[in-house]
């Protein structure tokens, strides 16, 4: 029986097949909005998740400065040092700490020059941030306690200066100051904003210090933590060892402060999420509209189908009988709109995420909750209509023209 | 149902049918009584708003009186709720109905099926009940038309087909023939006779047309709500 009800109105939706799809079109906008804005949303928390660990999970940054509320009168701070960096390395359980400065510096080789940032490192930086050698070499100790004039180039970088030639022992002009490429960076892809991570030169800090800045400022220390200690535990460390070194007083507010990349990733995806609910709840409300297009279309459907609901009366069938036909045509309606939706809206996010080189990530649980939305739209919406229809009086909806 | 040959096929005793209430109060039906025997065919006549559809819709459980007892084989179904009465729609009584009533863009086979949907009549059954139910009313072949595909005398006789369908105890026919020209009137009107011979049918049938009464058995005039002839005919 039940069945043959959802034949039957799968029939009457193709006999006004026009009007059908028309009633359709705001479920499967509905639907194909919560899918695409969700389904992309995903994406975006995915791709800036991956670019933020990219960079390295365990990772905490010092900076000098309190810059937590953005717009606040928070102190400025005097720069780190490298005897900063070296009061971190004390600390235990840390794989690297690697004070930098950096600056953004026209490159010239030969009869080519290439705008990019110049940053003062050591030896710890390449595995702090999580970049190897491709060709070549790191820098040594000896050269970053010396300053030596060597640098590390990324390998935007070198296929903007060198091409396809070997940048290994060139000398590359940085400002003032003429030093000799010793190694290549692997390729790490873009950043989280779109930033080019290859897009860099790295030569020793001392180097950097005294031949580009002219001062003895370290901008940042990033500090890698290892493996299986507690992140918020170093930084807790690393902010009273900073204090003490910044000769901070007792309830004054930090000059400096020491950023947790999981904190950022936490931060992050929860705003997405955030934005991700908030589209879905509009995109929800533009359901609910659909909804009741569905139940303004089946309230037509029954005035202009009384004789009919007058005739199925006559011949024996019961009110419930007439409000399961009604309420499973509006449920068929919504839930063929609904599956419309996800089909377009997957189409449209796979869209989207392909233009904006997003992951594509079909999340199961959201199609089931959009297909059981879009029935339940039809059931709450649809409710109205076959009540009406199952309580018309069968002799006056037998004479109704 | 057991005394079914026993008691009258139907009876209405003091039937009595009131719309609105005091001022406007209009009485419909002002203390029919009536029995009807298993296999009559009975013309049921009068000027419009004698109250004689008013009595049709009562006899097929499709209104309530006011007051009075009718009895359907016996047992009083007077005051059955809506889906009592549907009930007994579905399984005694079948309509037919000046404007055929069929359902539009519905093939002819589907429009007879319609009945046997509700009585839970499983697919492949209902095919062939309606299909030998089309014969019957000689429609072979045009099972698959709809009514707009059909002429207004085979549209009654799918109607009458689906009234067939479902073997009801009692046709009620609300002026079968009155959206017909007389050639058709006359086939029609021959069905109706062959079904209540050959089936031993009851059937009652409105009907405006005195010329029609020479078909029945029985006939019955309406005036101002109540029975004011009903007299066996002499068929011709």
């Amino acid at each position: 029986m039940l069945l043959g009800t959802i034949w039957m109105a799968l029939r009457e939706i193709r006999k006004n097949a026009m009007r059908s799809i028309l009633t359709m079109l705001g479920v499967v906008i509905g639907v194909g909005a919560v899918v695409t804005l969700v389904t992309v949303g995903d994406g975006a928390t995915a791709s800036v998740t991956a670019s933020i660990s990219a960079l390295g999970n365990n990772v905490l940054m010092v900076m000098p400065g309190s810059d937590r509320r953005p717009g606040s009168s928070g102190a400025t701070g005097d720069p780190l040092e490298i005897a900063d960096a070296g009061a971190i390395r004390e600390i235990a359980g840390l794989l690297a700490v690697a004070p930098t400065a950096s600056k953004q510096l026209l490159a010239v080789y030969g009869n080519k020059s290439w705008r990019t940032t110049v940053s003062g490192v050591t030896t710890d930086y390449l595995p702090a941030r999580g970049y190897a050698v491709e060709k070549g070499r790191n820098l040594t100790t000896g050269e970053v306690t010396a300053g030596r004039a060597v640098c590390l180039i990324g390998a935007t970088v070198a296929r903007e200066l060198f091409g396809s030639g070997d940048p290994l022992g060139a000398a590359v002009r940085l400002g003032r100051v003429s030093c000799t490429i010793i190694g290549v960076l692997g390729s790490k892809g873009a950043g989280m904003m779109g930033n080019d991570n290859d897009d860099l030169i790295l030569l020793p800090i001392k180097a950097f210090q005294r031949r580009i800045a002219g001062n003895t400022n370290v901008a940042m220390i990033f500090v890698a933590v290892a493996e299986g200690r507690s992140t918020s535990s170093i930084k807790q460390q690393i902010e009273g060892l900073m204090r003490e070194r910044r000769r901070i007083g007792r309830g004054a507010p930090d000059d400096f402060n020491v950023r947790d990349m999981q904190e950022i990733i936490e931060t992050v995806s929860t705003t997405n999420k955030m934005m991700t609910a908030l589209l879905g709840a509009v995109a929800a409300v533009s359901l609910l509209v659909g909804g009741i297009g569905i139940m303004n279309i089946m309230l037509v459907s029954v005035t202009e189908r009384t004789r009919e609901i007058g005739i199925r009366l006559a011949v024996g069938a019961l009110g419930r009988d007439v409000l399961l036909q009604f309420l499973i045509e509006a449920i068929t309606l919504s839930t063929l709109g609904g599956a419309l939706g996800v089909i377009l809206g997957m189409g449209g996010a796979y869209a989207i995420t392909q233009a904006l080189k997003m992951p594509f990530l079909v999340s199961p649980n959201m199609i089931v909750l959009a297909f059981a939305f879009s029935a339940f739209v039809g059931v709450l919406f649809g409710y109205l209509p076959a009540r009406k229809a199952a309580h018309l009086d069968p002799i006056e909806a037998l004479r109704h023209e | 149902m057991s005394q079914a040959a026993a008691a009258p096929w139907f009876e209405l005793q003091g039937i009595t049918k009131v719309y609105g209430q005091g001022e406007s109060e209009v009485r419909a039906l002002d203390g029919i009584d009536l029995l009807i025997e298993q296999g009559e065919l009975v013309a049921v006549m009068g000027a419009s708003g004698s109250g004689k559809s008013t009595c049709m819709n009562i006899i097929g459980c499709l209104d309530t009186p006011t007051a009075g007892r009718y009895l359907f084989h016996g047992a009083d179904v007077g005051g059955l709720d809506r889906d009592q009465r549907a009930l007994i729609r579905r399984h005694f009584i079948g309509f037919v109905f000046q404007g055929f009533n069929l359902l539009p863009r519905t093939s002819a086979v589907e429009n007879v099926e319609l009945p046997l949907v509700y009585r839970r009549v499983e697919a492949e059954e209902r095919r062939v009940r309606a299909l030998s139910a089309l014969k019957a009313v000689g429609l072979d072949g045009r099972e698959k038309h709809t009514p707009s595909e059909l002429s207004g005398g085979q549209q009654q006789r799918v109607a009458i087909a689906r009234a067939l369908v479902s073997e009801p105890s009692l046709l009620l026919a609300d002026e079968p023939t009155g959206n017909l020209d007389s050639s058709r009137t006359k086939e029609i009107m021959e069905l109706l006779v062959q079904l209540n011979q050959e089936r031993g049918l009851t059937i009652v049938m409105i009907t405006h047309e005195p010329e029609l009464a020479n078909y029945v058995k029985r006939r019955i005039v309406f005036k101002d709500g109540r029975i004011v002839e009903d007299r066996p005919v002499r068929s011709s």
